[in-house]
C-alpha cells in the first residue's frame, strides 16, 4: 500500500515531465503530419541550457540557500525556453521547411540526421560524460510511515514540478484553443492549401509550432536536472521515444491526449520498475507503443481518420 | 562593381543591399542565440565549494560562429542577387588564408575543430558561387547530378567488372604494393581487414537498400536483423558445435523469420509510425540481449565462437589432432594472413550473392511490386497485389541478408556482445544508403567508401564522424530527396533508344 | 436476405423491380457509407448492366467517390450488398472481400480522381505492374523466376505484347520508356485507364476520367470508352462532371444528390426529370432552365423530343 502511494507520486512526476515532451511531437505531428525525431534532442539540449543556467545562477549565489530561489529558477526557466525556441525555429528552417512536398521518406531522413547531428554537437561541445549539480530545491513531507520504517515522502521539488507543469499547460491550451495563433494552426491542421488562401501565413504557424514544442521541451528539461540532477547527451533518444509514445497512445494530434498519454506512461513506468523490473522498462514502454500502433492507431482521445483514396 | 561582373544575368537589377544585409544580421543573431548557451559555456565535472559545476568560456568560439555564418549567408545572399565572381574570388581567398593559417599556425586564434570548421565554410562558400558563376542559367545542381548519376548507370557496364576484378585481386594487389615499394610481396594484413570491414557495409547497405530504396519502407530497426544473424550463429555454433557453412543458412533463415515474426503485425502501419517502431524493435531486441544473461551472455556477450574453416580444414597452426589445416593442405607455411584472406572472398561472396538477388529480383514481378508499392501503395491494392504479403517478403528478404551479414560478423570476430548493434549502427547503414542514393547499387558502394574508408583514414576526424552524417542527411535530403547518386533506369524497354524523360 | 445470390433476387430488391435491360453485371442494393455522424451514401440500389456504361453523376459531395470507394474495397460499407456477375456465371459479394482481392477475384478494376499511377516507372513498367498475379504464377512466386526456371520469360513476353496492345489503343506507344510522371496530364489520365484494363477487367470503374482534358482529348476518350464497351465486352462505371460525355456515350445514368439516389435511367429520361435539374440549380420552382445551365447539362433546344 505505502509502495503504490509512493510510485503514484513518482509516476505522476514523471508523467508531467513526459506529457511536457509529448506536446512537442503531438503538435508537429497535428500539423504537419510528421513525426519530429529530433524533438528529444531539443529536449536534451534544453536540459543542457537549463544546466548552465543553473550553474551561473548558483556561481553568482542566486540560486543560495536563502529564499529567492523559485525566482531564480523561473528566470533560468524563461532563459532556458527562450533558447530553446531559437532551437526549435531552426530545426524546422533547416530540416524541415525545405521538404515540404518532397518525397515521401525525404524528411523523415532529414529529421533522424538532425537529430543524429545534434546528438554528437552536444557531445562534442559539452562533452560525453554525464554532468551533474547538486539538489536545488530540497526536503520533503512525509505522508505514511510504514510499520518497517517505510515512508512515503511527497518532496517540494515533486510538488514544484507537477504545479509548474499544470500551470503551463494551462497557458499552452488556452492559447491554442483561444487565441488568433491556435485557430491558424487549427487551420493549418485541416488544410494548409485553404488556410493559406484565406490568409494564414502557413510557414509562421508551423514555425510558432515548433517554437512552442521546444520551449515546453526545455520546461522538461529543467525538470530533469532538477530531478535526476544529471544529464548526457544521450538522454534525448530514449525519453523521445517514451514521450512519442505518451503522445501516441493519448492520440497523436490531440493535446489533451499527450498529457493524458503522458502522465500514463509516466505511471506505467514507476510501477513497472517497482513491481516488474528495472531492465525491462524501456522494452515495456515499446510494446506499449507497438501495441497502441497496431491495435488503436488513434490512441485514446484522437480523433479516428478515414484513409483519403 | 557588382554590376559589371552580373552581366551573365539576363536581367541585371541592382543589389538589394539593404534586405540582403538585413537577412544576414538576423541569421547572425540567431547563431549567437544557439551558440551562446551550447558553445560559450562548457559544463564540466569540477565543482565549486558550494557544490555547483564549474563553467569554461569560450566566447571566442562563440564570435567564431556568427561571424563565419553571417559572412556565409551575406555571400550566399549576394550569390543569389546575381554577384558571383567576386564572392568567389574573396571566398577563395579566404579559403587559402585560413587554410594557410591552419596548416602553418601562424596566428593561433581558435583551437583547429573551429578553424577546420571555417575552412569547409569557405569552401562551401566558394564553391557555391564559382557553381553559379560559372554553370549555364538555369540548370540546377541537383540536374546536374541526375546527369551524373544517369552517367554513372550507363557507364555501370564497365565501371561494374573493373570493380568486381580490382575487388578480386585486392590482397593480391596490397601484396604488389609492398614489392613495389621495395620489400617482400606480402599481402597487407591491415589492408584486407578494411577491405572486409568495407564489404560487409556494403553489403549491410546493400540488404537495406532492398527495403528502404526498393519497397520505400524505412527501417529504422535493420541492425536488429544483423543482430539476430550473429547471435543465431553464435549459439548455435557455441551450443551444438555446428560449423560455418551449417550455420550461415540457418541464421539467415531466423534473421527472416523474425523479420516476418516482427513484420507482421507492423506492417500496415505507413510511413513514420512504421519507422518509429521497426526503431523500437531494434531497441528491445538490443535491451533482450543484454538482460538475457543465461542465454546471450549477457552484456559481455558470447566469446569463443568458432573461426571460419576453408570447408573442414581450419586455419591454425597446430590443428587439432586428425584434422588438417589449411597451409598443411596446400603445403604453404602457416600465416595468419591466410584467414584475413579467405573471410575478405568470404565477405566479397555474400556481398556479391545480395547484389545479384536484388538486379534479378528488380526484372521479376515481386520486384517491380515493391517498387510500385514505394511509388503508390493505393494504386497497388486497385492492381490486385496483396500489399501486406508483398512489402513482408520485401522485410524477410532483407532480414535475411542482414542475418547473413551477422553471422559472417560472429564468425570475423569471434565473439559478439549487445554492443556492436546500437541504434548507431543502424543508422550508419542508413547513411549510406541515403548517401549513395537509394535503389542505387554501385552509389551504395561508393558511399560505403566514403562513411568507412574515410575516418579510417583520418583517426582524428572521428569524433567529428556522426555529426557529419547527420549534417550530411539532412543536406543531402534538401539538395536531393532520393539520394545522392539515385537514378532509376527502367527494367524494361520497348523502344530500345527512348530516354528516361 | 443478405444469404441470397443475386441470381434469386426478390420483390424487395427496389433497383431489379424495373430492370428490363441488359443482365445486369454489378448490383447495389441498399447501399449505406457512414462516418461517424455523417452519412456519406444513403441506401442507394441500382444496376450496372453488363457490356453498357453507366454513369453516375451528381453534385460535389454527393456520394459519388464513396460508392467507387465501397465498390473497391478501400472503405467497407456500414451495409448494403454488392454483388457481382460476371457474364462466365461466377459471382462475388464484394462487400465481404478485401480491396485487393476485388481486383484480382472479382475483377473490378478502377482509377482515381487524382491519377494515381507509380510516377518514377516507367509507361510500361506501370502497364506490367498491372499484371502482377499473373506473372507471379509464371515465376513460381519468384521462387524459379530467380533461378530462370520456367516459363517466366514467356509470360513476361506476353504481358510486354498485352502492354503494347493498350499503349497503341491509348497512343502512347512512343512514350512507352518514358517516366509515367514526366507525361502530360491527358496521357497520364489515359495511361491509368490502360493499367486498369491490363488487370483485365470484367467491371471498369473510371472516377472523373475526364477531368483536366482538352475537348479534343475528351472526344477520344469518348472514343476508347465506347470501344472498351463494344470491342472488349467490359462493363464501364464512370463518375463524371463532364456532361457532353455523360450524355454522349453513357448508356444508363443514375444521380446522386446529398447521398440519395434521386433518379436513374437513360440519359434522355434523367436529363428531363425534374428532380435531376433541381438537384443541379437549387431548390427553385422554376422549371425552366436558362439557356447556359442547359448546355451545361447537356440538353439541346430539341432535347425533349430525342
Amino acid at each position: 500500500m505505502e509502495n503504490f502511494v509512493q510510485q503514484l507520486i513518482n509516476g505522476t512526476t514523471l508523467g508531467a515531465f513526459f506529457g511536457l515532451v509529448a506536446i512537442g511531437y503531438t503538435m508537429v505531428y497535428g500539423i504537419i503530419g510528421m513525426i519530429n525525431f529530433a524533438h528529444g534532442d531539443i529536449y536534451m539540449i534544453g536540459s543542457f541550457t537549463a544546466l548552465i543556467g543553473m550553474a551561473l545562477a548558483g556561481a553568482t549565489g542566486l540560486l543560495g540557500d536563502t529564499g529567492g530561489v523559485i525566482l531564480a529558477l523561473l528566470v533560468v526557466l524563461a532563459l532556458s525556453m527562450a533558447f530553446n525556441a531559437v532551437y526549435g525555429w531552426s530545426v524546422e528552417r533547416i530540416a524541415y521547411r525545405p521538404l515540404r512536398g518532397s518525397f515521401r521518406l525525404a524528411p523523415l531522413i532529414s529529421a533522424i540526421g538532425m537529430s543524429i547531428a545534434l546528438q554528437n554537437y552536444v557531445q562534442l561541445v559539452q562533452g560525453a560524460r554525464p554532468r551533474t549539480i547538486r539538489p536545488v530545491i530540497e526536503g520533503n513531507i512525509v505522508l505514511m510511515t510504514r510499520s518497517d520504517g517505510f515512508t512515503v515522502v511527497l518532496s517540494y521539488l515533486q510538488i514544484f514540478i507537477v504545479l509548474v507543469t499544470v500551470a503551463l499547460m494551462a497557458v499552452f491550451t488556452l492559447i491554442i484553443t483561444r487565441t488568433a495563433l491556435g485557430r491558424a494552426q487549427r487551420a493549418c491542421e485541416q488544410d494548409k492549401t485553404m488556410a493559406a488562401l484565406l490568409g494564414v501565413n502557413v510557414d509562421r504557424t508551423i514555425s510558432i509550432t515548433f517554437v512552442m514544442g521546444a520551449a515546453l521541451a526545455a520546461v522538461a528539461g529543467l525538470m530533469a536536472v532538477l530531478y535526476y540532477g544529471a544529464i548526457d547527451f544521450y538522454d534525448g533518444f530514449i525519453i523521445g521515444v517514451k514521450a512519442f509514445t505518451a503522445a501516441v497512445l493519448g492520440g497523436i494530434g490531440s493535446l489533451p491526449g499527450a498529457m493524458l498519454g503522458g502522465l500514463l506512461i509516466g505511471l506505467i513506468e514507476a510501477f513497472w520498475s517497482a513491481y516488474v523490473s528495472t531492465e525491462y522498462k524501456d522494452v515495456a514502454v515499446f510494446s506499449i507503443l507497438v501495441g497502441v500502433l497496431i491495435f488503436r492507431p488513434t490512441g485514446l482521445l484522437g480523433k479516428p481518420q478515414i484513409e483519403k483514396v | 562593381m557588382a554590376t559589371a561582373t552580373a552581366a551573365s544575368v539576363p536581367v541585371t537589377r541592382p543589389v538589394n543591399w539593404i534586405g540582403v544585409l538585413k537577412d544576414a544580421v538576423i541569421i547572425g543573431l540567431v547563431t549567437l542565440a544557439l551558440a551562446l548557451p551550447m558553445v560559450g559555456f562548457e559544463t564540466t565535472s569540477s565543482t565549486t565549494e558550494r557544490g555547483w559545476p564549474l563553467l569554461n568560456t569560450r566566447f571566442a568560439d562563440v564570435a567564431a560562429a556568427v561571424i563565419a555564418v553571417f559572412l556565409g549567408r551575406l555571400a550566399l545572399n549576394l550569390v543569389r542577387e546575381g554577384v558571383r565572381a567576386p564572392v568567389a574570388f574573396m571566398a577563395w581567398a579566404v579559403f587559402a588564408l585560413l587554410l594557410a593559417n591552419l596548416i602553418t599556425e601562424t596566428v593561433p586564434v581558435w583551437n583547429e575543430a573551429v578553424e577546420t570548421l571555417l575552412v569547409i565554410g569557405a569552401f562551401v562558400v566558394g564553391f557555391v558561387a564559382t557553381w553559379r558563376w560559372l554553370s549555364p542559367e538555369g540548370t540546377t545542381s541537383s540536374e546536374v547530378m541526375d546527369d551524373v548519376a544517369a552517367g554513372l548507370q550507363r557507364w555501370n557496364r564497365v565501371i561494374a567488372p573493373i570493380g568486381l576484378l580490382l575487388a578480386l585481386a585486392f590482397p593480391w594487389l596490397t601484396g604488389l604494393y609492398a614489392l613495389a615499394t621495395g620489400g617482400e610481396f606480402a599481402i597487407s594484413r591491415n589492408a584486407v581487414d578494411l577491405g572486409v570491414l568495407l564489404l560487409t557495409y556494403v553489403m549491410l547497405g546493400w540488404g537495406l537498400n532492398i527495403i528502404v530504396g526498393l519497397a520505400g519502407l524505412l527501417d529504422l530497426g535493420y541492425v536488429a536483423f544483423y543482430a539476430v544473424g550473429a547471435y543465431s550463429y553464435a549459439l548455435l555454433a557455441l551450443n551444438f558445435g555446428w560449423g560455418f557453412w551449417a550455420c550461415l543458412p540457418l541464421a539467415g533463415v531466423l534473421a527472416a523469420l523474425a523479420g516476418i515474426v516482427l513484420g507482421f503485425p507492423v506492417l500496415r502501419l505507413h510511413g513514420d509510425y512504421f519507422a518509429i517502431v521497426t526503431l523500437g524493435f531494434g531497441e528491445i531486441i538490443r535491451v533482450v540481449l543484454t538482460n538475457w544473461s543465461s542465454f546471450t551472455g549477457g552484456p559481455n556477450g558470447l566469446s569463443g565462437i568458432p573461426r571460419p574453416t576453408f570447408f573442414g580444414f581450419p586455419f591454425e597452426r597446430n590443428p587439432a589432432e586428425g584434422e588438417t589445416a589449411f597451409h598443411q593442405l596446400f603445403g604453404l607455411e602457416f600465416e595468419g594472413v591466410h584467414r584475413v584472406v579467405f573471410l575478405y572472398y568470404l565477405i566479397l561472396l555474400l556481398a556479391l550473392i545480395t547484389n545479384l538477388f536484388t538486379m534479378r529480383i528488380r526484372r521479376l514481378p515481386l520486384g517491380r511490386a515493391w517498387e510500385a508499392l514505394r511509388e503508390d501503395e493505393i494504386a497497388c491494392r486497385s492492381l490486385g497485389i496483396n500489399p501486406r504479403n508483398t512489402k513482408l517478403t520485401a522485410f524477410a528478404v532483407a532480414a535475411m541478408f542482414g542475418g547473413f551479414a551477422g553471422s559472417f560478423f560472429a564468425t570475423r570476430q569471434g565473439f559478439v556482445s549487445p554492443e556492436s548493434f546500437t541504434f548507431i549502427e543502424s543508422a550508419l547503414i542508413l547513411a549510406i544508403v541515403v548517401l549513395g542514393g537509394m535503389g542505387s547499387q554501385l552509389g551504395i558502394v561508393l558511399a560505403a567508401v566514403l562513411v568507412i574508408l574515410l575516418p579510417e583514414w583520418f583517426r582524428e576526424l572521428d569524433q567529428y564522424r556522426m555529426l557529419a552524417f547527420g549534417v550530411g542527411m539532412v543536406l543531402i535530403m534538401v539538395w536531393r530527396p532520393r539520394g545522392l547518386l539515385a537514378h532509376r533506369a527502367p527494367t524494361l524497354r520497348l523502344n530500345s533508344a527512348g530516354g528516361g524523360r | 436476405m443478405s444469404g441470397d445470390l443475386p441470381a434469386e433476387r426478390g420483390p424487395t430488391d427496389p433497383a431489379a423491380a424495373t430492370w428490363d435491360r441488359v443482365p445486369p453485371l454489378l448490383t447495389v442494393e441498399h447501399l449505406t457509407m457512414r462516418f461517424g455522424g455523417l452519412t456519406a451514401v444513403d441506401d442507394v440500389s441500382f444496376i450496372a448492366g453488363q457490356r453498357e456504361i453507366t454513369a453516375i453523376i451528381g453534385p460535389n459531395g454527393a456520394g459519388k467517390t464513396t460508392v467507387f470507394n465501397c465498390l473497391t474495397g478501400f472503405y467497407r460499407p456500414t451495409a448494403g450488398r454488392l454483388s457481382l456477375e460476371r457474364g462466365d456465371g461466377t459471382h462475388y459479394l464484394l462487400e465481404r472481400m478485401e480491396g485487393f482481392r476485388i481486383a484480382r477475384e472479382a475483377r473490378v478494376a478502377r482509377t482515381f480522381q487524382n491519377i494515381r499511377l507509380f510516377p518514377q516507372m516507367s509507361v510500361l513498367e506501370n502497364l506490367i505492374v498491372a499484371q502482377h498475379n499473373k506473372l507471379m504464377l509464371a515465376s513460381g512466386y519468384t521462387v524459379l523466376g530467380l533461378f530462370g526456371i520456367g516459363g517466366y520469360r514467356e509470360a513476361e513476353r506476353a504481358a510486354v505484347e498485352k502492354a503494347k496492345f493498350w499503349l497503341d489503343r491509348v497512343g502512347l506507344t512512343a512514350r512507352a520508356d518514358w517516366d509515367a510522371g514526366n507525361l502530360p496530364y491527358g496521357d497520364q489520365r489515359r495511361l491509368e485507364i490502360a493499367r486498369a484494363m491490363c488487370t483485365e477487367p470484367a467491371l471498369l470503374c473510371l472516377d472523373e476520367p475526364a477531368a483536366g482534358l482538352n475537348p479534343r482529348e475528351s472526344l477520344e476518350l469518348n472514343q476508347l470508352l465506347l470501344s472498351i464497351r463494344d470491342d472488349d465486352g467490359v462493363g464501364v462505371l464512370l463518375i463524371e462532371h463532364d456532361m457532353s460525355v455523360v450524355m454522349g456515350i453513357s448508356d444508363h445514368v443514375i444521380v446522386l444528390d446529398y447521398g440519395r439516389k434521386i433518379a436513374d435511367g437513360t440519359p434522355v429520361e434523367v436529363r428531363n426529370d425534374p428532380t435531376v435539374i433541381r438537384a443541379y440549380l437549387g431548390e427553385e420552382e422554376s422549371d425552366e432552365l436558362p439557356p447556359e445551365v442547359a448546355a451545361d447539362l447537356g440538353i439541346a433546344p430539341d432535347a425533349g423530343t430525342q
